[in-house]
């Protein structure tokens, strides 16, 4: 098993790392070094403060406070270690057989569980350290008991997500046996978590122990650790605060250490070097308007950093709407065409960079608008409509708050104006008023979607961006909220631009359709031409994997070989080109432009598929 | 409404569920303080009045505990003198148990619950504070130093952390005074001492919850619909965040009880724990008993309290627990 | 080559206001060697139809029977049994191996559970179920995290069929797979179908997904299954009004394909 150690060099990581190597060196040299003087009495020197000879002075026996101290090191840590291992070996084992265990069985242990974690694990420990007599061992015993259940809950939640896992019904399914299951396919798979969490425990260990000690309960005189010293020490604090404190102090820095250690472990302290800050390009004002159009985006390039690079997910895509027109956006997971979406609604996540030469909703440029106005153009020009609405809606507000909020704050409506128009907004999109008052949960599925349409049918936009809003939904939901969006089209004459992995759906539903592919718009045509009119290679094989009900079942659905352009190291060719039947040299060398085929259709390939004569 | 009929709503349900649950535990706590001093090695009463005690006297505080009877006979002894409000008798005082229960209980409950009000008040809103600022890998140095600064403080023990405030602001600059309850100042130091650790964890733990709110979908629809930061914060994400947090808060609640038997030790305050910590020493086991079960109890009745607060506050969690 | 038959199969979930039948009698037959699509919407219970039949969850009512014999799946012996018969492959691309286990490991592990084999037996196996699901053999030393969601879903595949089931459910398999990976994994499983004769149960939301790999499909919907008809009658000729009403949901390119695939 391999530590998560990803930063291993960061300052922190090196503190903590001195820190613990101090605690180990001491507990292995310090009853060595100080043993002795540690426990030689003076009874010349009762009781003093810090001095040159005695750095934290003395106590009531005229012993050495620090040596003393430093001599404690070694029984705080052990016992403490050894409260820890033995309490989580059972604890773990407890919380991960509840994966693999049979419902009853698991359900009467989640029980006992639940019925220990009610108490507190210092009280629990008190109380067993009182059963099992006052002394180190007990006192031991007494903590590592006591860690047991938030060890074993700990396990049950980590376990529980594994067997919640595909992989684990299937290793049940197979017939493992439960040791198997259990050593084999939970243990692993949750150790990382595990390990992390017993060195911060260690850590409440030693605080909990000196307590125990500190109350009494645990090492016994002569003995001693840092808690029995503290307790020794208490009564002086008035008057010689350092004697006193001196123990405190050392369980103070053992406690952090392994608070850091864990915090290291878990990646906590990595060095965080600020995100590179490209200077934010002075955005330049927008190519010159087309007329006529609802959205003008040219050439647009959105960049992202990531931890190994900065990648371009979205290349030079160019895309219009009209008023009315329905167009869709279509391409597979990695294609660019959410990012492309939130690139033009300016919802891009803070450290992405966009690039553009032309980006003009209803013609304006938002370049060239006070961040003010730019807000309320976008509020009022466009509305998104998400993927999944079960996670786009606000479950603690209200449907009413829901749909106001944009009016009230853009426009300025009066509360009872909005509240008015959410109901005609609502029953635009076929929902009762009462809605108004639900909370999304009480809504179905396709109700939710219903109403994410009708906020931002509230602003009467003149685009509405829908990023795949129907693929949460059942086939038959899918069907009432496309012939929602074309109504609406029909009566406001809003654009929709319609973003989907569906190539079926989009040619059946949209006006226009652009595929996407690696980032780059690689074919804009006519929906009614994807079936038989696709040109580039890559179109036509999308179209052609989609299995439909009229399908040859004999014969295999042809597949696209290969995979995506690795996104960190673009070629300057066609990015298609590594999976095309149609590559020719020219390919490799450079992209290929978006060109005119006719007035409507528009092709990026140097070697296009022939058009085909088909009587449709 | 019959009674199906009545465990099929879920609030019923839920309430029987967790009813169930509080009396199941109260057994444990009952059984384990019954048990307690029979289960202590050696004579319980010969420890208490020391080796060199007559035997009448060791026997005659044996029958006075009830110890000599069988042991059925003495569990139902033990539950009945519950139940009429007899705690015990101490062995070292010989002072009714329940007359210290009735004078001490309040001055712990007080700074519990204040410390735990502090650690609400101050960890909810700077939790929700760094997550703002920190989200989407911003200010990446606020970060470091938040991670660092609160991991350390949540490795700080109460009772070291109380032996310092006592050296330095009541001992050495004398703010505020050395040990008791009296007056408001008083109260300073052991809520301080209480709260800290609890605080530093609960506001990492928010702050983790409120990231998580902020990378939520809605959060997106509202930059969508160009809200205010403002808003966006308050209105739309902190209610979403609330429950996560204060169901760890409330986990939070019985360690922080917990802690009072060390803290008050160290401030001398007058309650629950710091009897706990003298009878352990002096192993008058008869207050050891009662102030664990008092102590066992109240952490119970904290958590039901804190369960039905969660549930009237987002009734779905209390319906999805089923 | 396993026959099924499920007769008035009722598996009950606890919900917020009691149990939920979840499958509510249900009756159904697959014919050895013969696959049959089982297609519904979210929540109509085929799922949890599936995880009953494999024992991966209670059953209420009712009877499962393989070749004829009842099976149940109460112990660890009775689980053992069953798997040799059945085995289910599910939705999840991303957690449907263990993450730690290479593809040797897991394929190897699979298919030493009923048989003992030697170092050279087991790689042996390895590549011949790696080549069954159209993988190279070199995938075999890879983590899953080093796969797509396409390849994670054949080995998972290969999985299953590791102990030589009769019978292999395939649950939501290529839900979750963009459509060109889907159709390669459709493709593996036809091809599957011919070469060992397996008998399957085919369960997805997507009707012509399931259509192009099953005999007969069965419309599920609240738990009940409304119809069921050979794929060719149910595609001409549909029924029952919920099938009619899915049928024509679904979307399609307005004109039909070419006859010619891309070259």
């Amino acid at each position: 098993m391999s530590l998560p150690l990803r930063y291993p060099r960061s300052p922190m990581a090196w503190a903590t790392a001195a820190m613990l190597a101090s605690l180990v060196v001491l507990a292995l040299a310090g009853p060595l070094l100080w043993g002795a003087a540690a426990d030689r009495p003076d009874p010349a020197a009762v009781l003093q403060g810090p001095s040159a000879a005695h750095p934290f002075g003395t106590d009531n026996l005229g012993r050495d406070v620090l040596d003393r101290v430093l001599t404690a090191t070694r029984p705080s840590l052990l016992l403490a270690l050894a409260a820890v291992l033995l309490g989580a070996t059972g604890g773990i084992l407890l919380g991960a057989s509840t994966a693999v265990v049979g419902r009853r069985a698991r359900r009467l242990l989640t029980g006992l569980i639940n019925l220990l974690l009610a108490f507190p694990a210092l009280l629990v420990a008190m109380f067993l350290a009182v059963v099992f007599g006052a002394g180190a061992d007990g006192a031991m015993l007494a903590l590592a008991v006591a860690g047991v259940p938030g060890f074993a809950r700990l396990a049950q939640t980590l376990a529980a997500a594994v067997a919640g896992t595909d992989h684990l019904a299937s290793a049940r399914v197979l017939g493992l046996r439960r040791h198997r299951l259990l050593w084999r396919h939970v243990l692993p798979n949750i150790a990382e978590p595990l390990l992390l969490s017993t060195t911060t425990a260690a850590g409440t260990a030693l605080v909990a122990l000196a307590g125990l000690s500190f109350l009494g309960l645990g090492v016994q005189p002569p003995g001693y650790d840092w808690g029995q010293l503290l307790n020794q020490g208490l009564d002086r604090i008035y008057a010689e605060p350092l004697p006193a404190l001196a123990p405190g102090l050392a369980v103070l820095y053992a406690a952090v250490a392994f608070q850091l250690l864990g915090e290291v472990l878990a990646g906590g302290v990595a060095r965080r070097s600020p995100a590179p800050r490209t200077p934010a390009a002075p955005i330049a004002t927008s190519g010159p308007a087309t007329e006529g159009l609802v959205l003008q985006v040219e050439d647009l390039t959105v960049e992202l950093p990531t931890p190994a690079g900065v990648i371009r997910p979205v290349r030079g895509v160019s895309l219009s709407l009209r008023p009315g027109e329905i167009v869709g956006l279509v391409g597979e997971s990695g294609s660019g065409k959410s990012l492309t979406a939130l690139a033009i609604a300016d919802l891009l996540p803070d450290r992405a960079r966009i690039s553009r030469r032309t980006l003009r909703l209803l013609g304006a440029d938002l370049a060239a608008m006070t961040p003010k106005e730019r807000e309320r153009h976008l509020a009022t020009g466009l509305a998104m409509i998400f993927q999944n609405p079960a996670s786009a809606l606000n479950p603690s507000l209200r449907i009413a708050t829901q749909l106001t909020e944009t009016v009230r704050t853009h426009r300025g409506t009066s509360r009872a104006q909005a509240l008015t128009d959410a109901s005609d907004a609502l029953r635009r999109v076929a929902l009762p008023p009462a809605v108004l008052r639900a909370r999304p949960h009480q809504l179905s599925g396709g109700q939710r979607q219903r109403v994410m349409i009708a906020a931002g049918l509230m602003v009467r936009p003149s685009l509405i961006i829908a990023d795949e809003p129907t693929t949460a939904l059942d086939v038959t939901v899918q069907r009432q909220i496309t012939r929602l969006l074309s109504e609406i089209r029909r009566d406001t004459c809003a654009a929709v631009l319609f973003i989907s992995h569906d190539v079926a759906l989009v040619g059946e539903f949209c006006d226009r359709v652009a595929v996407m592919y690696a980032g780059t718009i690689v074919e804009t045509l006519p929906a009614d031409r994807l079936s038989t009119g696709t040109r580039h290679p890559y179109t036509r094989a999308l179209v052609a994997s989609v299995p439909n009900l009229t399908a040859d079942r004999d014969r295999p659905l042809p597949t696209v070989e290969g995979a995506l352009p690795e996104p960190l190291a673009p070629t300057p060719g066609c990015p298609f080109e590594s999976r095309c039947p149609r590559r020719r040299d020219h390919c490799t060398e450079q992209a290929p432009p978006l060109e005119g085929l006719d007035a409507v259709h528009r092709v990026a390939c140097w070697n296009p598929v022939a058009a085909e004569v088909v009587a449709s | 409404m019959s009674l199906p009929h009545l465990l099929r709503n879920p609030w019923t349900a839920f309430l029987a569920r967790r009813t169930a649950r509080l009396l199941l535990s109260l057994g444990v706590v009952l059984t384990a303080s019954f048990a307690m001093i029979r289960l202590v090695p050696g004579d319980p009463v010969r420890a208490a009045l020391g080796v060199d005690a007559a035997p009448a006297l060791v026997a005659a505080r044996r029958h006075q505990l009830g110890l000599d009877a069988p042991f059925l006979s003495q569990y139902r002894g033990y539950l009945s003198g519950l139940a009429h409000g007899d705690l015990g008798t101490s062995l070292v005082t010989g002072t009714p148990v329940a007359e210290l229960v009735r004078t001490r209980l309040p001055a712990t409950l007080e700074i519990a619950g204040l410390a735990f009000l502090v650690t609400l008040a101050v960890a909810l809103p700077c939790g929700l504070l760094a997550a703002v600022r920190t989200r989407d890998g911003r200010h990446p140095r606020s970060e470091l130093a938040f991670t660092v600064l609160t991991a350390g403080l949540a490795g700080v023990p109460d009772f070291v952390l109380a032996a310092g405030l006592t050296a330095f602001l009541a001992v050495g600059l004398q703010l505020f005074p050395v040990a008791g309850s009296a007056g408001a100042e008083s109260f300073v130091l052991p809520v301080l001492a209480l709260c800290l650790a609890p605080t530093a964890v609960l506001v990492r733990i928010v702050r983790v919850e409120a990231l998580k709110v902020l990378s939520e979908d809605y959060l997106r629809t509202a930059r969508s619909k160009r809200l205010s930061p403002a808003r966006r914060y308050l209105l739309h994400a902190a209610p979403n965040m609330a429950t996560a947090a204060l169901t760890v808060a409330g986990s939070l609640l019985p360690a922080l009880i917990a802690g009072t038997v060390l803290v008050e030790k160290v401030f001398a305050w007058p309650g629950i724990g710091s009897a706990l910590a003298q009878s352990v020493v002096t192993q008058d086991y008869p207050v050891v008993q009662a102030m664990v079960l008092i102590l066992g109890t109240t952490v119970l009745l904290a958590g039901l309290l804190v369960d039905v607060l969660l549930a009237l506050l987002d009734p779905r969690s209390a319906i999805r627990e089923s | 080559m396993t026959a099924l038959q499920l007769t008035d199969l009722t598996v009950r979930h606890h919900g917020p206001r009691g149990p939920v039948a979840a499958v509510d009698g249900v009756s159904l037959e697959i014919p050895p060697g013969t696959t049959l699509g089982l297609v519904g919407e979210s929540g109509s219970g085929k799922s949890s139809l599936a995880r009953a039949i494999v024992g991966l969850t209670p059953v209420h009512g009712g009877r499962v029977l393989l070749d004829g014999r009842e099976v149940r799946a109460r112990t660890v012996g009775d689980r053992r049994r069953l798997g040799r018969l059945v085995q289910i492959v599910l939705q999840d691309p991303d957690t449907a191996l263990d993450p730690r286990m290479t593809v040797h490991q897991t394929l190897g592990e699979a298919a030493t559970v009923f048989h003992r084999l030697d170092r050279r037996a087991r790689a042996e196996r390895v590549t011949a179920l790696l080549e069954l699901v159209g993988l190279n053999h070199r995938f075999a030393d890879r983590l899953p995290r080093h796969l797509s969601g396409g390849q994670r879903q054949r080995v998972a595949v290969a999985r299953a069929l590791a102990v030589e089931p009769g019978l292999l459910i395939a649950d939501e398999i290529t839900s979750a797979l963009d459509v060109s990976v889907q159709a390669a994994v459709l493709n593996t499983i036809r091809d599957l179908q011919r070469r060992l004769g397996l008998s399957m149960l085919f369960i997805g939301h997507n009707l012509p997904a399931v259509c192009y790999v099953s005999d007969a499909v069965a419309v599920m919907r609240h738990g009940r299954i409304v119809e069921t008809a050979p794929t060719e009658a149910l595609l001409r000729d549909p029924r029952h009004p919920y099938t009619r009403t899915l049928l024509a949901s679904v979307p399609s390119l307005r004109t039909s394909l070419p006859d010619e695939g891309p070259s």
